[in-house]
């Protein structure tokens, strides 16, 4: 048993200290490439048993959710009137003014569908695993997403499978803006597993209950670039607190994500690079 | 003993599977069921704390591999959880009813533990009142309800050794 566990800490120590290209990490690629078939194998005989369950817990909310939803359709579709007027404004000032601009989400940016193999392993690492790698164009560091809204951004990405940190993991960070008043913070893992909080928002900063959390990307006289385009959904405000003795407002988030019944994500492959700092 | 290595090495590659694809992806109270621990330590109830630990070892690289986190983070805690209840299976644990669901029990609580301080001592943010308190009693709950289904289809597949098989080692009187 000693040789184990001593062998267990040899393999720790290299790999916590080699780079994402290492032997060890070049081993682990190998072994999640031979097992990646049993997995995907395994989430398709599940599949049908999780959409059943996911149908009639549907149902269970359906009723009240409708009507919540038809009146949320219908203010709605008044503000994407009033939207498409002002994009079309938008673009014709942009070509007026010449103006050169980063990539923009979504027009500048390809996804690579995948499908999800891996689920959070533990409280500890909100972290999932998908089918998809360097070989169709996934590279470290590049934003993931679902049609609900922000996933997280790849870890690590091997030749047929990679790792997607997401955002409720406690090391994420995300920087963002309230899509209403353009109050920014920092979004960030809340007291419990999969809860957020957006902090270091000024006191004076008008947030409400309610309103839509967006990323804020790159903000301007920053020297270090966000990892997220701009205008990718995140959450709704759920509650808003400050008092006296704390610094920034308490804002909670419910993202639009559920990160829990991930079946498939996007990974974002940019077409454009970002204009460099002079 | 190699019949047995490979019919262990199946199941726990079947187990590492399903914890990964589909156990994984339950949430009741923020828990979820560990097939793959509770499959472990029924084979080294019933094998003892040497092939146990060598069993933990391998079920810890295959969750490693599987989930591309830290290699032999799960193998250390894994290899060290069969072996203590090998060596229970082979002691005070021999041939009691209550010994898998003691083990399970027992080994979930000290494995949330281990994780927790070996996260921290590798610098990972890690809320111990989440572990400890909000999702440890329902993964307990969770595995316990594992427990026999899985350890009467591990009994089958690796049939108790006779005494005359077991370790010489440690021998009860009376």
């Amino acid at each position: 048993m000693g040789v184990l566990v001593l062998l267990s800490l040899t393999l720790i120590t290299i790999y916590f200290r080699e780079s994402a290209s290492g032997s060890l990490h070049g081993v682990q690629s190998t072994g999640a490439t031979v097992l990646r078939p049993f997995e995907i194998g395994a989430e398709r005989i599940a599949r049908p048993f999780r959409d059943v369950y996911g149908y009639f817990a549907g149902l269970v909310h359906a009723k009240s959710e409708n009507a919540k939803l038809r009146t949320e359709v219908d203010a709605l579709r008044q503000q994407s009137i009033q939207n498409s007027t002002a994009r079309q404004e938008n673009e014709a000032l942009r070509r007026q003014l010449r103006y050169v601009d980063g990539p923009r989400f979504p027009a500048d940016y390809t996804p690579i569908n995948a499908r999800v193999m891996g689920r959070p392993p533990s409280e500890f690492e909100q972290q999932i695993v998908i089918s998809t790698g360097t070989a169709n164009g996934v590279v470290a560091h590049a934003p993931v997403v679902t049609s609900d809204g922000l996933v997280g951004q790849v870890s690590l990405a091997y030749g047929r499978v990679a790792q997607v940190t997401l955002i409720t993991d406690a090391n994420s960070a995300v920087a963002a803006t309230d899509l209403r008043s353009g109050a920014s913070g920092v979004l960030r893992h809340g007291q419990g597993v999969g809860s957020l909080i957006l902090d270091f928002v000024p006191k004076e900063s008008v947030v409400k209950p309610g309103d839509i959390i967006v990323t804020a990307g790159s903000p301007s006289g920053s020297k270090l670039p966000s990892l997220y385009p701009r205008g990718i959904q995140i959450g709704r405000v759920s509650s808003v607190n400050q008092n006296d003795t704390e610094l920034y407002k308490q804002v909670q988030v419910e993202p639009f994500v559920a990160f829990g019944s991930l079946d498939a994500v996007a990974v974002l492959e940019s077409s454009r690079t970002s204009p460099g700092l002079p | 003993m190699i019949a047995d290595a490979l019919k262990a090495g199946v199941v726990l590659l079947l187990a590492a599977v399903i914890q990964v694809s589909i156990m994984s992806s339950i949430d009741v109270v923020g828990a979820a069921p560990n097939l793959l621990l509770v499959t472990l330590l029924s084979v080294a109830l019933l094998r003892g704390p040497i092939f146990g630990a060598a069993c933990g070892f391998y079920a810890g690289l295959l969750l490693d591999t599987a989930d591309l986190a830290t290699l032999g983070f799960t193998s250390l805690l894994l290899t060290v959880g069969a072996y203590w209840i090998g060596r229970y299976g082979e002691t005070t644990g021999r041939d009691r009813f209550h010994a898998p669901y003691v083990s399970v029990g027992v080994v979930t609580v000290l494995y949330a533990i281990g994780a927790l301080a070996l996260h921290f001592t590798l610098g990972d943010q890690a809320s111990a009142r989440v572990v400890l308190v909000d999702g440890l009693l329902p993964s307990v709950v969770f595995n316990l309800l594992l427990t026999a289904p899985v350890y009467v289809l591990v009994r089958r597949l690796l049939r108790p050794l006779d005494r005359g098989d077991r370790s010489t080692e440690v021998s009860l009187l009376g």
